[in-house]
């Protein structure tokens, strides 16, 4: 074993990459749960997200184009969970569930012939001098594009949420869906949006997953990062920038773990890989003893009746 | 223009019709999606539904639905039971992998020994190991409040985990030339969980599942807890007026269901998969969830629909062998299945009405 083979700055760095789907997974979802609607389907659209965006990434040559069509596609996917749940009239619980299901499943059949496939690579951020100063270049200006983009949405959601007229509706249809009625506002509708921004979101986490985290295809890829998310929203209590703090702590936790795995420290590689989740669940302990922060008509259906 | 108007109370019949319903949607979607592929859609579906059970090989195909079923049934039949109750356990795959574990173990601990008792604490250590593993959830939620749905799942991914730790060492076959997986417990005669009837494809599971539907029909229909369940679930309010007891009532869900998931990795374990191997487990857990819904989560119900649902796994098969229809197709038939029913469950709720709204 030899942890000296660490390098603090690298480690750091990298942690920042795995954060990132969880980022985007967890902030659409979050958006979701303001207005409140709970998806349980994020599993599901992040990897249909990672399958389109790996597609088109390979087949046009552009990863920026991937990260389009991953974006359609969760978005497209979820549109199915908002004609269950909001016309329909479906339970959220198992609406999400046979999302994740169907989005396995479908996933594994769009990317039969992708498997082994090389994607094309991202491109760097190069800042002339920046990207080069030690310690701070590799940390702050030498990564993808897509990275920032993750960061900016949380700006841009905490700023829309705080300050925006938008964010109160949302808000109030999350917190009390017949007083928004009453006030006129269109509860579906908002919803709905809601829904499709979330879906989004997740196939964004879904194809930075599939081309530049690791970046190939394989079957079942997201691995539970989807619910990680989910759970995520839950440690944040609905706050952005706590959703990139989360965020940045289970990436680290992923990113310590695969280093001593590569290092060989003497405990099993099996039981390495199941820190992340046993992380999850004792955070989602600890932090569940606080439930006056969730959107009090979280998983609730709304329908106008007279 | 079309209106939604809450029905005084669930309609029966629609709440019998959707799952047929549902399927025929599928059926239709399904065939639709094979023609995509490039698959002769009638030939397909035939392939899938009619192949296994009247065809050539039948003779072959349907004793493998009761090993495909048994599971499914035994797993669903469990989860039912919180879902009435709005308690969501979604981790039976990885409660599933426990049982089979801890009951594989105790059979591996004892080889080469013959005797008459250790298939009974196989079973044992199995619902033992399937009931630990679902208990952590119950207990968090209990205790803590934790959302239990995010804990069981989140616990599959580190049954995984332990799955391959012990198929590549603890459990590993000492003569298996360094292999992975252990030995294979169809060829050790006191662990062997074989046919009853030879040919048949009955197993111990197939009775245990049996078992587990009549249980959980009297339970409901006869049992003050089942009752109870059935109550939480239809008013929550109402029953905590009534006394019922909610941790109790999390505490018994859970970890029934996790008793008949770990009993299900058992018989299939000790039975048709032999031997404990990385990938021995191949998502009954989360296809249990489908076959809940589909039977309406009611006992008579989640049989059918397990076996349903079996007939698409061996159809599957056999559509893979013979049309080269590839294997996650099956997968995605399985989820349009879900969604169709969750859709059309809406007319057992709901009232469509044509024409405008007149003013009250």
């Amino acid at each position: 074993m030899d942890l000296s083979a660490i390098n603090p700055v690298l480690l750091i760095a990298s942690l920042m990459v795995a954060a990132t789907p969880l980022l985007f997974a967890a902030i659409g979802e979050l958006v979701v749960e303001k207005a409140g609607v709970l998806n349980l389907g994020v599993e599901g659209m992040m990897i249909i997200g990672a399958i389109a965006g790996f597609a088109t990434a390979v087949e046009t040559g552009s990863p920026l184009l991937g990260f389009v069509a991953a974006a359609g596609a969760g978005a497209l996917l979820s549109v199915l969970f908002a004609i269950l749940t909001q016309f329909a009239q479906a339970n959220q619980v198992a609406s999400g569930l046979s999302l994740t299901l169907f989005g396995l499943g479908l996933s594994a059949l769009m990317g039969q012939s992708y498997v082994g496939v090389k994607p094309p690579q991202m491109e760097k951020l190069n800042i002339p001098v920046l990207s080069d100063l030690p310690v701070v270049g590799p940390i702050l200006f030498g990564h993808d594009l897509m990275l920032y983009v993750a960061i900016a949405l949380i700006a841009a959601v905490w700023a829309m949420i705080k300050f925006s007229r938008l964010g109160l509706v949302l808000r109030a249809v999350g917190e009390n869906h017949d007083a928004a009625h009453a006030l006129g506002y269109k509860v579906v509708r908002i919803r709905i949006l809601a829904i499709l921004f979330g879906g989004a979101c997740a196939g964004l986490g879904g194809a930075y997953i599939s081309l530049i985290r690791v970046p190939q295809w394989t079957e079942g890829m997201t691995a539970g990062i989807g619910w990680i998310a989910l759970a995520l929203v839950v440690f944040a209590s609905w706050k952005p920038w706590r959703v990139l703090l989360g965020a940045y702590l289970f990436g680290g936790v992923t990113v310590v773990q695969l280093n001593l795995q590569a290092a060989g420290v003497a405990i099993p590689v099996e039981y390495l890989a199941m820190s992340p989740y046993l992380i999850t669940i004792l955070v989602l302990v600890i932090l569940s003893a606080d439930k006056s922060s969730a959107p009090a008509a979280l998983g609730r259906n709304f329908h106008a009746s007279r | 223009m079309i209106r939604l108007e809450k029905r005084p109370q669930p309609s029966k019949a629609w709440s019998l019709a959707t799952p047929l319903v549902a399927v025929l949607a599928t059926m239709l979607a399904g065939g639709l999606l094979f023609a995509i592929l490039g698959k002769d859609p009638v030939e397909a579906i035939r392939t899938i539904f009619w192949e296994p059970l009247f065809g050539e090989f039948a003779f072959y195909y349907r004793p493998q639905l009761l090993v495909k079923g048994a599971p499914l049934v035994l797993i669903a039949i469990g989860l039912s039971l919180g879902f009435k109750a709005g308690i969501w356990n979604i981790g039976a795959e990885g409660q599933y992998i426990m049982g089979a574990l801890f009951g594989a173990g105790v059979g591996l601990a004892f080889y080469p020994l013959e005797a008459w008792y250790i298939f009974p604490l196989m079973v044992i250590a199995g619902g033992f190991g399937g009931w630990l593993w679902a208990s952590i959830p119950a207990y968090l939620k209990v205790r803590f409040g934790t959302n239990e749905i995010l804990v069981s799942l989140m616990l599959v991914y580190v049954a995984e985990q332990f799955l391959a730790s012990m198929s590549l060492g603890l459990m590993k076959n000492p003569e298996g030339f360094g292999f992975p997986g252990s030995r294979n417990l169809q060829q050790y005669e006191s662990a062997y969980n074989a046919d009853l009837i030879a040919g048949t494809g009955m197993h111990w599971g197939v009775v245990a599942a049996l078992i587990a539907v009549i249980f959980a029909y009297v339970l409901l229909n006869r049992h003050m807890t089942g009752y109870h369940i059935r109550l939480t679930g239809e008013a929550p309010r109402a029953a905590k007026f009534a006394g019922v007891n909610p941790s109790r009532l999390i505490l018994f869900c859970l970890g029934t269901s996790g008793i008949l998931a770990g009993l299900a990795g058992l018989f299939e374990v000790s039975g048709p998969s032999g031997q404990v191997s990385i990938d021995f487990n191949v998502g009954y857990g989360f296809t249990a969830i489908i076959v809940a819904f589909l039977g309406r989560l009611h006992p008579v119900g989640i049989l059918l629909a397990g076996g349903l649902m079996a007939l698409t796994y061996i159809g599957g098969d056999i559509a893979q062998a013979n049309l080269q229809l590839p294997s996650s197709a099956i997968q995605v038939f399985q989820g349009m299945l879900l969604f169709f029913l969750l859709a059309f469950d809406l007319l057992t709720n709901f009232r469509l009405s044509f024409g405008k709204p007149e003013v009250a």
